[in-house]
């Protein structure tokens, strides 16, 4: 038999519905692969048990003709999305063994579609991270490595764990977040593709909250077809979140192969940082080829703020977490470290419960939300942000998607840039803009740099118009014929 | 703007994150490089411009103010790390 977790999500669909093999079957290799891959600490907990059980489930309701849209598709959860009885950390010290009573409606839209959980995946800690290593679990170990070389790499962040076990063939996909690019930069960093919807796409209820007006849900998967299988899952309005979009989820899958002949795709001009490492640059301008050979019309456009997209977030996302991290306070769920007082037993708590990088960010938040402060800081980054999402209204006055690199780099050693706050903020220099404006965004993988390892490119549509956005990425997918998978070091 | 450590000692406080006195000089310093990085936003012109306050310009629903759930306060303990007679112990407030 071939190795079922070589199957991409599509692949494995079809060999389901074909009784080609069970869910069980499918299951028990992804469990064996995640087994054999503990080295690359993908996960911070491994639920077998409950991933075969849901498996019979899926077998039974296969055997009945009463299959879902993913029945029997064995995938990671991202340990920020509150599962019901299994316990959800967000990658933090401070939820202890918290064990939610309720499921988050994106996870729940999953199982109903016949989805298996194979276990909680790591991630930097309440996703502030861009590398992994913020994580109380430790860092998440790469599966690439750079050619001729044994270094361990960064997976990217927030969500490495996702992206790692996508890459490493230890699910068929996986779900993420993107606050300000922790989905797409990972995808880049890991040859995976990542996507994050429209704001309001997806629900957020249940999912542990970072900075609420940026936070959104999508998938990490092997393809873009199968990123679109997914997200169509995942999506869907909520009235238990009240920025959940009440509209029409498109079959996504439909987009993927679809023409894009016509279409105009701009390529802003503000993305060509100094110093542009030349394959990133040389990837770009091979996207934009690729777009022109398919028949799209690719013109440059403008997005002037674009430089402040990265200090606005770094007030905006500091801000929203110093407020709703502040339910972290020893009482109702969590770690407790006891005090004399009330207020010693919450500084206490948080002491010990937060990571530096959680506690620099509830300071900056705290801080620019002080009086006196509020006006200079928050309240001018908000206008900023209006600035920069007019940029792009503007622009998709002419054309109808943006091609980008992903991200500034391809994947970075551990321990790297973590003692520089701002050089590992730049990571999500290309991304973080969507999360801004609330913009669809996807990385698909399109090539290997001078070191072997993959750079992603990034297509951004217009609000709710993730169709265009599939269909282009779909066609730089088949141009990049990106076929190279990381080697399997870590099975001896 | 520079942030010096009493400020550092009065934003901790206000966060409820303690901080050892030998943390708050190395604190300053990097919140210190990180609002110097974030003092670039002074450049761009806000004049008339309305703060942007959600991602996606839609109005937020309105809903009947009814009960939907809850009366369940065991699930609502279960996690407590402190709980007693259907209630949150916490630390004495009042004497």
């Amino acid at each position: 038999m071939n190795d079922l977790t070589s199957l991409t999500l599509k692949e494995a669909l079809d060999g389901l519905a074909g009784r080609r093999f069970s869910s069980v079957e499918i299951t028990r290799a992804h469990l064996a692969a995640i087994a054999a891959a503990r080295e690359l600490n993908a996960f911070v907990l491994e639920t077998p048990d409950k991933a075969l059980a849901m498996a019979e489930a899926c077998d039974a309701r296969i055997a009945a003709g009463d299959a879902g849209p993913l029945e029997g598709a064995p995938l990671g959860i991202k340990d920020l999305f509150c599962t019901n009885g299994v316990r959800s950390t967000a990658g933090s010290r401070i939820l202890g063994d918290f064990i939610p009573p309720y499921e988050s409606t994106v996870t729940a839209n999953l199982w109903r579609d016949g989805a298996v959980m194979l276990g909680k995946l790591n991630m930097d800690e309440f996703a502030m991270g861009s590398s992994n290593e913020t994580s109380a679990f430790g860092p998440v170990v790469n599966p690439w490595k750079s050619r001729g070389s044994n270094r361990s790499l960064s997976p990217g962040g927030s969500s490495g764990g996702s992206a790692a076990a996508v890459a490493a063939d230890m699910v068929l996909g996986a779900t993420a977040t993107d606050t300000g690019g922790s989905i797409r930069q990972p995808a880049s960093l890991t040859g995976t593709v990542g996507v994050k919807p429209t704001y309001g796409r997806c629900s957020r209820w249940g999912v542990v909250a970072f900075a609420s007006s940026l936070d959104q849900a999508g998938p990490l998967a092997k393809t873009v077809e199968d990123a679109a299988i997914l997200l169509a899952s995942m999506s869907g309005h909520d009235p238990k979140d009240s920025t959940s979009l009440p509209v029409e989820v498109p079959d996504f899958r439909h987009s993927v192969g679809r023409s894009v002949k016509g279409l105009r795709v701009g390529v802003p001009k503000e993305y060509r940082v100094d110093p542009m490492p030349p394959a990133i640059e040389a990837l770009w301008t091979r996207g934009v080829e690729w777009l022109k050979d398919a028949g799209c019309e690719v013109v440059e456009v403008s997005l002037p703020h674009t430089r402040y997209a990265l200090p606005a977030y770094y007030i905006i996302a500091p801000a929203e977490a110093s407020s709703n991290l502040a339910r972290y306070d020893g009482m109702r769920y969590g770690l407790r470290v006891d005090g004399a007082t009330l207020d010693e037993v919450y500084d206490r708590t948080r002491e010990e419960g937060f990571g530096p990088e959680v506690k620099r960010r509830i300071l900056i938040g705290t801080y620019v939300l002080s009086a006196g402060y509020y006006d200079a800081y928050y309240l001018r980054a908000l206008k900023v942000r209006r600035r920069i999402a007019d940029d792009f209204t503007r622009a998709f006055e002419t054309v109808d998607a943006l091609i980008t690199p992903t991200a500034p780099s391809a994947a970075f050693g551990l321990g790297d840039s973590a003692a520089d706050p701002v050089a590992m903020y730049l990571n999500d220099i290309f991304t973080v803009t969507v999360n801004l404006a609330g913009l669809p965004a996807i990385s698909v993988p399109g090539a290997l740099d001078d070191a072997g390892l993959p750079l992603g490119l990034q297509v951004i549509g217009r609000t709710l118009d993730e169709s265009t956005m599939f269909s282009l990425a779909g066609v730089l997918e088949k141009a990049a014929a990106f076929r190279a998978k990381p080697q399997k070091w870590w099975i001896r | 703007m520079a942030i010096d450590a009493d400020t550092v000692r009065r934003v901790a406080k206000l966060a409820h994150i303690r901080q050892p006195q030998d943390r708050l000089e190395p604190l300053a310093a990097e919140l210190s490089e990180i609002l110097a990085w974030i003092e670039q936003l002074n450049e761009v012109d806000v004049t008339e411009v309305e703060p942007m306050t959600s991602a996606v310009a839609f109005p937020l629903p309105m809903r009947e103010d009814i009960v939907t759930d809850g009366g369940d306060a065991g699930v609502v303990l279960a996690n407590a790390p402190l709980a007693r007679d259907g209630f949150f112990v916490v630390p004495k407030v009042v004497e």
